[in-house]
């Protein structure tokens, strides 16, 4: 099935006005002997119904977590989505729209975006954000590069609770620059040691990263963190859950300099990962070291209000080989499904996806507590995941939960040795319900029972 | 003018709902709490979809007319596409959920990436950057794994004056040196000039194939065996993959590295600024360093595999951008390899006869035939005062959308038209009338371009005041 | 400053000479014309060493950059603020208002090899030709 339109008889036609006697004639420039020879070794083509066939058997070859009871996290999170987020997002105004270099015909697109910004400013308590990232990961590799333009330095200390999918983003980036990581281990309690921290800074340290909530879910002392970071002179790039700082002080509350993470929770189904959502936003003094897009507000001739895209020079389409950042196609359509998600459920709803995910994942918590063979390692100081040590290999009990329809988390032991083999991460959202939550430690106690 | 979400919210309105809590807990007191409201918006939910239906009707799309906007691709996007890609078998999955369970995911991977290498001949494909420009930064990192693998120090990227921004942009943040090299008086690469420049400090040589004024580098063979000679490598930019189809396959030709745009050329959404997404393709001596994890089959099984010692790592934390690959896996299956050939073959057509029309009213430094796109000049009319910013702002009063302008920089006054495939011939008749007309009113009613535009929701911006005093986050106090 | 009284550079800085050895730094009409509307500039900071032709700063308009290069060589004794914080004033008044830096110059003599004003005159005449010759269709 073809989406060309013209015809035989219309290419006759249009050859004849371009004043040749044949379509090979268009191919002259190109050499003969570079020209492929023969077809391509492709499937056969497939109608409109064929293609919904096919796709239709392929997603049924995939069980969906979204289809079970999960407690599957680490960054990526089932959530409730409200339908106005597809609503918006399916229309043709936004999702087939170019990106919004003509302003006056892109105004849709332009205050949406710039409403997106000003959530993400209100939900980090930062002065500034851009229109989007790729993606958390790639949002913190570009921090860490702002960081190290602004302050200068090779060294940036990172913490051992950070996602291991984030990590290898990172190391990957900065393996091409000469700026080098250093981990920073936890303490017996989960989090960070700021002793060693403090030991660890120098004035070669462009910037602490700080991962709030940390990879085992728990809350760091960001506060003071951050005051150990500007007494050496460092700055402070905090990798934050988006829902998380609805309940817990955001980063401009305790003065982080930069302020990245993940926002697919904010209305972007799990998609296997992509696509994603990196939200990135700083002080209003770095604005200009920001890299992506940025829109503004602003008068037309007429003194209307408008918004357009600004700052362009920092831009790699002006800027090229000195541009803050590469990036040019960003992931639109995802900070738009944000800014609705976050309209959608406003300040009160927000609120209380956070404190559900909150009450439930400390629920499962305490019937895991009073649950013989569990051990806890790291407290309540967590905001919707937390590290669960079971009495047997975490594979073998995840396989027992999936026959049971739940996916109980992920296994921590191969990244993260020193937590050993039976160690998984359980998150709970707001979507989970109480019946999900007691199956769970069911099925935990059947296996644990008896000893 | 639309008033902001914060000027519409009101205190206590709600819009959507959770459920109610079936699992509540006594307080428990984190540290550090927040202790402010946070400043979303509160509307309801009939006023928030008014919203965004006001907004909508702002925005011109590719559902509403034509996007002429060289190097863009701007096609037709299939509406089947959009539905399958929402399957709750697709969208739902989690990416960390055992292999078992994904099947289908990881097949659509491995079919796609198999598709694309027998599209482009190139050896084996990641799907992991999720733009183009993620593609060319990853690109640059393979090629530094090359050779530090080979144990040679090469900081070298050649870029010719016609690329892309993003091109040298991504040879920086890779930590390479990019050093531009001038195009010759046809708008291509200058042998004589290449040979000279490529020494055994250059790593690769970055190269748009056909290049930004739509034209195919003839001499490529000769190009890539001077590169070559000399040991660098040579990176293919595929934005422009939609002339290529069918006609030539980089592989073919010794491109080494090169990515592609799944949001150009196989039909994905544009999405008003993504998301994209910009897979890599290498030969066989690359293959290596590919990023990991990669899927592997064996008995038509499915998994994925870090098994690669050589692999950079990674650039995306899972597998790239999932969703995008659904939409162009039913764009290639749709389609077929007939079909894709006929893309190209429609694309250079639709591009070689607005060419020939338009070539009569406004100014053409590289004579033609061009492949998918090519570039014009408006300054036959700055005798008038007018510039190609004018001529494409009038564009807009006719409800059309203007062309790339001041696009590529090695021509003056540039307006870069790429009519794609999708379109049919009376869209670009009527395209070429407006734009015949718009320079007979450059000459007659100049006016009318210097105020243009004048019937679109809002007209020429201050980019000025948006730059000196940014107004990027609406105030709490606005709200 | 009197433009008739400064002397030029290439990459159109001016250089105007107050007492002896302090040189005062600005861009021509020409320069502030082709950029258009300028919305950001760096300056270096007071104390700075710079060398002739060096890039020392940056001009941006809405839609491009340009560097700011040093006419001499010598040590930053000021930078005018009011062109940092509003830069249409570079605009509007290029060799007055608009002036961007002084320098305690190293040596006077480096002052030679730049253009009168009448030499930069014609300098810009033959940049406007150039640049027709390269329009015409070949």
């Amino acid at each position: 099935m073809s989406y060309i339109q013209n015809t035989d008889a219309d290419r006759k036609e249009m050859l004849a006005a371009i004043g040749v006697s044949s379509f090979d004639e268009l191919l002259e420039p190109i050499p003969e002997e570079l020209r492929m020879k023969g077809a391509f070794e492709l499937e056969t083509p497939l109608a409109e119904g064929g293609v919904a066939e096919l796709f239709k058997d392929l997603a049924a070859k995939n069980r969906p977590a979204s289809a079970l009871a999960t407690f599957l996290g680490g960054g990526i999170y089932d959530r409730f989505i409200p339908a106005l987020v597809r609503y918006v997002t399916s229309r043709s105004e936004f999702y087939t729209s170019y990106t919004p270099y003509q302003a006056e015909v892109s105004q849709g697109t332009l205050q949406a975006i710039y409403e997106y910004q000003s959530l993400i400013c209100r939900i980090t308590g930062m002065d500034v954000a851009n229109a989007s990232m790729y993606d958390g990961a790639t949002a913190l590799a570009e921090a860490v590069l702002m960081a190290s333009g602004i302050k200068g330095g090779g060294k940036v200390l990172v913490p051992r609770a950070l996602s291991p999918r984030v990590r290898s983003v990172l190391d990957c980036y900065l393996a091409a620059r000469a700026i080098a990581l250093e981990e920073m281990p936890c303490t017996g309690q989960g989090t960070l040691d700021l002793d060693r921290i403090e030991s660890a800074l120098t004035e070669k340290t462009a910037a602490v990263i700080l991962a709030q909530p940390n990879y085992f879910g728990l809350i760091e002392p960001s506060q003071e963190l951050s005051e150990l970071a500007r007494r050496h002179g460092a700055l402070l790039i905090a990798c934050v859950d988006p829902i998380s700082c609805a309940l817990c002080a955001p980063p401009g509350e305790y003065g982080a300099d930069i302020a990245v993470g993940e926002g697919q929770s904010l209305g972007i189904p799990q998609s296997y990962g992509g696509p994603l959502l990196g939200f990135m936003a700083t002080k209003s003094a770095y604005v200009r070291r920001l890299p992506g897009r940025l829109i503004s507000g602003t008068v037309d001739v007429d003194g209307a209000r408008g918004y357009v895209m600004t700052l362009q020079t920092r831009e790699q389409h002006i800027r090229r080989e000195k541009a803050t950042s590469n990036i040019c196609t960003n992931e639109g359509l995802c900070a738009l499904s944000a800014a609705v998600y976050l309209t959608s459920l406003g300040e009160q709803g927000v609120r209380e996806v956070a404190e559900q995910s909150f009450a439930k994942s400390h629920t499962l918590y305490r019937l895991l507590t009073r649950t013989k063979g569990c051990r806890l390692p790291y407290g309540e100081q967590f905001f919707q995941e937390f590290v669960l040590e079971l009495p047997m290999p975490a594979r073998a009990f995840l396989k027992t939960a999936k026959a049971n329809g739940i996916l109980g988390g992920i296994p921590l032991g191969e990244q993260f040795p020193e937590l050993g083999e039976n160690a998984l991460l359980v998150a709970v959202t707001e979507k989970r319900t109480k019946q999900e939550i007691e199956r769970y430690r069911d099925i935990v106690a059947g296996k644990g029972g008896g000893r | 003018m639309s008033k902001t979400i914060f000027e519409k919210s009101r205190p206590g309105r709600r819009g959507y709902r959770i459920p109610e809590n079936d699992c509540p807990v006594e307080t428990i007191e984190l540290a550090g709490m927040r202790r402010t409201p946070i400043g979303l918006p509160e509307m309801g939910e009939q006023d928030i979809v008014r919203h965004y239906i006001e907004l909508a009707a702002k925005n011109y799309h590719v559902d509403k007319g034509i996007y002429p906007l060289g190097s863009c691709t701007m096609k037709y996007n299939p509406l089947v596409n959009e539905e399958v890609s929402r399957l709750e078998g697709f969208a739902g999955l989690h990416p960390a959920q055992d292999e078992e369970d994904v099947q289908g995911a990881l097949e659509l991977i491995y079919r796609l990436e198999r598709a694309l290498c027998e599209i482009s001949g190139m050896a084996a494909f990641t799907l992991q950057p999720a733009a183009g420009a993620h593609g060319e930064l990853t690109g640059i990192m393979l090629a530094r794994a090359y050779f530090a693998d080979r144990g040679e120090r090469r900081k070298i990227v050649l870029i010719p004056d016609s690329a892309h921004g993003t091109n040298p942009a991504s040879v920086t943040i890779c930590g390479f040196t990019p050093k531009t090299i001038p195009s010759n008086e046809r708008g291509l690469i200058d042998l004589a000039v290449l040979e000279k420049e490529v020494t055994a400090e250059t790593a690769v040589l970055m190269l748009t194939l056909p290049n930004t004024l739509g034209l195919f580098e003839r001499d490529i063979a000769e190009i890539v065996g001077i590169v070559h000679a000399n040991g660098a490598l040579v990176y293919m930019d595929g934005a422009n993959m939609n002339a290529l189809l069918g006609i030539v396959r980089p592989g073919d030709i010794g491109i080494d590295i090169m990515h592609l745009n799944l949001h150009k050329t196989f039909s994905t959404p544009h999405g008003g600024g993504g998301p994209g997404s910009g897979p890599v393709g290498v030969a066989t001596h690359l293959a290596e360093f590919l990023p990991v994890p990669r899927v592997v089959e064996a008995g038509g099984t499915y998994a994925l595999s870090c098994a690669a010692r050589k692999s950079i790592g990674r650039v995306h934390p899972y597998l790239g951008n999932f969703n995008v690959f659904v939409k162009a896996y039913a764009y290639i299956r749709a389609l077929g390899g007939e079909g894709l050939r006929e893309v190209s073959e429609n694309a250079i057509l639709n591009a070689n006869y607005l060419l020939a029309r338009l070539k009569k009213t406004y100014d053409l430094k590289y004579p033609g035939p061009c492949m998918h796109e090519f570039v014009l000049s408006a300054r036959n009319l700055k005798k008038f005062g007018i510039r190609a910013t004018d001529v494409v702002k009038r564009l807009l009063d006719y409800g059309l959308h203007a062309p790339t302008v001041y696009f590529p920089l090695i021509v003056e006054e540039a307006l870069m038209i790429e009519p794609v495939e999708t379109e049919s011939r009376e869209t670009l008749d009527h395209f070429a009338e407006v734009l015949e007309t718009i320079a007979e009113e450059a000459e007659k009613s100049p006016e009318k371009l210097h105020e243009a535009p004048m019937n679109t929701p809002v007209r020429r911006l201050d980019e000025a005041v948006a730059a000196r005093c940014p107004d990027l986050c609406c105030s709490e106090e606005a709200g | 400053m009197n433009p008739e009284e400064c002397k030029f550079t290439k990459e159109h800085e001016w250089v105007y000479i107050e007492d002896g050895d302090i040189a005062i730094i600005g861009i021509s009409d020409y320069a502030t014309g082709e950029l258009g509307d300028i919305v950001y500039i760096e300056l270096p900071d007071v104390g700075v060493k710079v060398t002739q032709m060096d890039p020392i700063g940056t001009i941006e308009a809405v839609k491009t950059v340009a560097d700011l290069y040093s006419p001499v060589s010598g040590e930053v004794i000021e930078v005018n603020g009011k062109a940092v914080s509003s830069p249409e004033v570079v605009n509007k008044n290029p060799y007055d208002q608009g002036w961007f830096i002084k320098i305690r110059m190293d040596e006077p003599g480096e002052l030679e090899v730049l253009f009168s004003y009448d030499e930069y005159r014609d300098f810009l005449g033959e940049q406007e030709t150039g640049k027709e010759d390269e329009s015409e269709d070949k």
